[in-house]
């Protein structure tokens, strides 16, 4: 074909973002394009995947990741599969690598894995040759959120490079964080995070990002802010005095808005405290795409799908 | 170009294929004569492209009608695609209007198998139920796998299974033309 035949996907798994070239990021980003006319179809549905098997493992409760994929995985006519920890063999004392092992035995074409403990997506990637997709493991990545987010900043600013993206609240516990960190800097955005020091791990400069302990200054002339979730779940200790105090001080607001720029978007990866770390003013106001980025998990995961069901010939 | 491939003979220059794809935009108009309204010229990517939007300008010139010209990627309802290796590019699907009860012309380059029409007819359905639907092609190189016909040829050309054609666009190549390619003897 042409001297600049574009890159094809070589790679049986989606683990992290860590670990993919720009390049990468942006095939699966363009793939994801082309899949979102699919869902303003009459029939939402195209035989890609007919007769592949996807299995949905969720050993951490997810509703929206969950429920993405498996409209992901329909829409291309796969056949799915949903595992979640209640009732499952591993809470009956089975160990992670017979899991494993015992799925490998359905033959599956592709896994999907959410786990509370970090590289878990990985062991398993290594001892079954089904495709896996890391749909997020403890606080270390969830990739396919950081490419909807990509994705969605990249339909309303036409690109990622030369942004700024304001990242704020939670940065501790959070997965979505490091996974955004990851791809807006492989892609040439600045990061700004910002939060209570509390939940601000050390270090985090060297991720390469402007480290911020007040919301003004995380956000100053942002074009993005992402909001992050208060987990509270996660919490073994409360970080901070008070919810009230919390949004008093971090919680973004329609007049804390103005440090940014006039045309900045705002994000949340869900599901959303009202009055913790966002207002309702700003959640379901004018700058807000939140739901938009709830469909276009949709097409990114579709591209995902498709991309790692190909045959591989050489696996990176 | 892919590599290996030892050009044969130029069976179309420019200015032939011009002519030919002005006779298939007649034959189209007065096929369609009376209900041009309703008519929609599906091009199949790549070079289906190109080939529906001259067929349109010259319906346009012809009737002073113009004809939406919509895109269609066939790739999610390939037949192959669990053995063609890593994923092909997937560049997506725009039709300019709901199709149903429409006269859609579906459009490419060269018909060989029959398996791109076949995939491209699939996924027509899935937007709708057009009145009729027709296919036109530029060059008609035989060999169908599928039981398939084009309702307009531009012109037909027998080759043997070593050969390629290479339709070239202006739009997409940087030449405006068809030519047979040879394929290297294997082994």
């Amino acid at each position: 074909m042409t001297p600049n035949t574009p890159i094809r996907w070589r790679r049986k798994d989606l683990l992290g973002i860590a670990e993919l070239s720009p390049e990468e990021i942006g095939l699966i980003l363009d793939t994801a394009e082309s899949f979102s006319e699919i869902g303003e179809r009459a029939i939402k549905k195209v035989p890609t995947l007919r007769g592949k098997t996807v299995l949905n493992l969720f050993f951490e409760a997810s509703t929206r990741t969950r429920s993405s994929f498996e409209i992901a995985e329909k829409r291309l006519s796969a056949d799915n599969i949903n595992f979640s920890t209640s009732g499952s063999a591993l809470e009956k004392g089975e160990t992670l690598i017979d899991t494993a092992l015992n799925l490998q035995a359905m033959a599956p074409d592709l896994v999907v894995i959410r786990h509370a403990h970090p590289g878990v997506p990985h062991m398993l990637a290594r001892r079954i040759d089904a495709g896996v997709i890391n749909a997020g493991d403890g606080a270390h990545e969830h990739p396919t959120q950081a490419l909807l987010d990509a994705f969605t900043i990249r339909r309303h600013k036409g690109k990622l490079a030369g942004l700024k993206v304001a990242i704020v609240g939670d940065i501790e516990h959070s997965r979505v964080v490091r996974s955004n960190i990851h791809l807006l800097r492989k892609m040439g955005a600045r990061v700004s995070i910002g939060g209570p020091r509390t939940l601000m791990p050390v270090g985090m400069e060297k991720m390469d990002v402007e480290v911020a302990y007040s919301l003004e200054e995380a956000i100053r002339d942002a074009d993005v802010i992402m909001m992050l979730r208060v987990q509270l779940e996660r919490q073994g200790r409360m970080a901070f005095p008070s919810v009230r105090e919390y949004f008093q001080l971090f919680g973004l607001t329609t007049a804390r808005l103005a440090a940014a720029k006039d045309d900045v978007i705002i994000m949340h990866p869900g599901p959303m405290n009202r009055g913790v770390e966002i207002s309702s003013e700003v959640a379901d106001g004018r700058t807000s795409v939140i739901l938009e980025q709830v469909t276009h998990g949709v097409s990114v995961r579709m591209a995902i799908l498709y991309l790692l069901s190909g045959v591989h010939e050489e696996t990176v | 170009m892919a590599k290996n491939l030892t050009p044969k003979t130029t069976i179309l220059d420019a200015k032939q294929m011009a002519r030919i794809i002005r006779r298939m935009a007649g034959e189209i108009a007065e096929r369609h004569h009376g209900d041009l309204s309703s008519l929609l010229l599906v091009g199949i990517r790549t070079r289906g492209v190109p080939l529906a939007e001259k067929i349109a300008a010259e319906i346009e010139r012809m009737e002073g009608a113009k004809v939406p010209v919509g895109t269609l990627d066939i790739t999610l309802y390939r037949d192959d695609l669990s053995t063609v290796g890593a994923q092909p590019l997937v560049k997506g699907t725009h039709l300019p209007r709901p199709i149903d009860d429409c006269g859609v012309v579906l459009c490419d380059d060269v018909l060989y198998t029959g398996r791109t029409v076949r995939a491209a007819l699939d996924e027509l359905i899935d937007f709708g139920r057009p009145r009729i639907v027709q296919l036109a092609v530029l060059i008609d190189r035989g060999h169908r796998e599928l039981p398939i016909q084009a309702d307009f040829v531009g012109k037909k050309v027998p080759t043997s299974q070593s050969e390629i054609i290479e339709v070239s666009f202006l739009s997409t190549d940087e030449t405006e033309q068809v030519r047979i390619l040879e394929r290297p003897e294997p082994g």
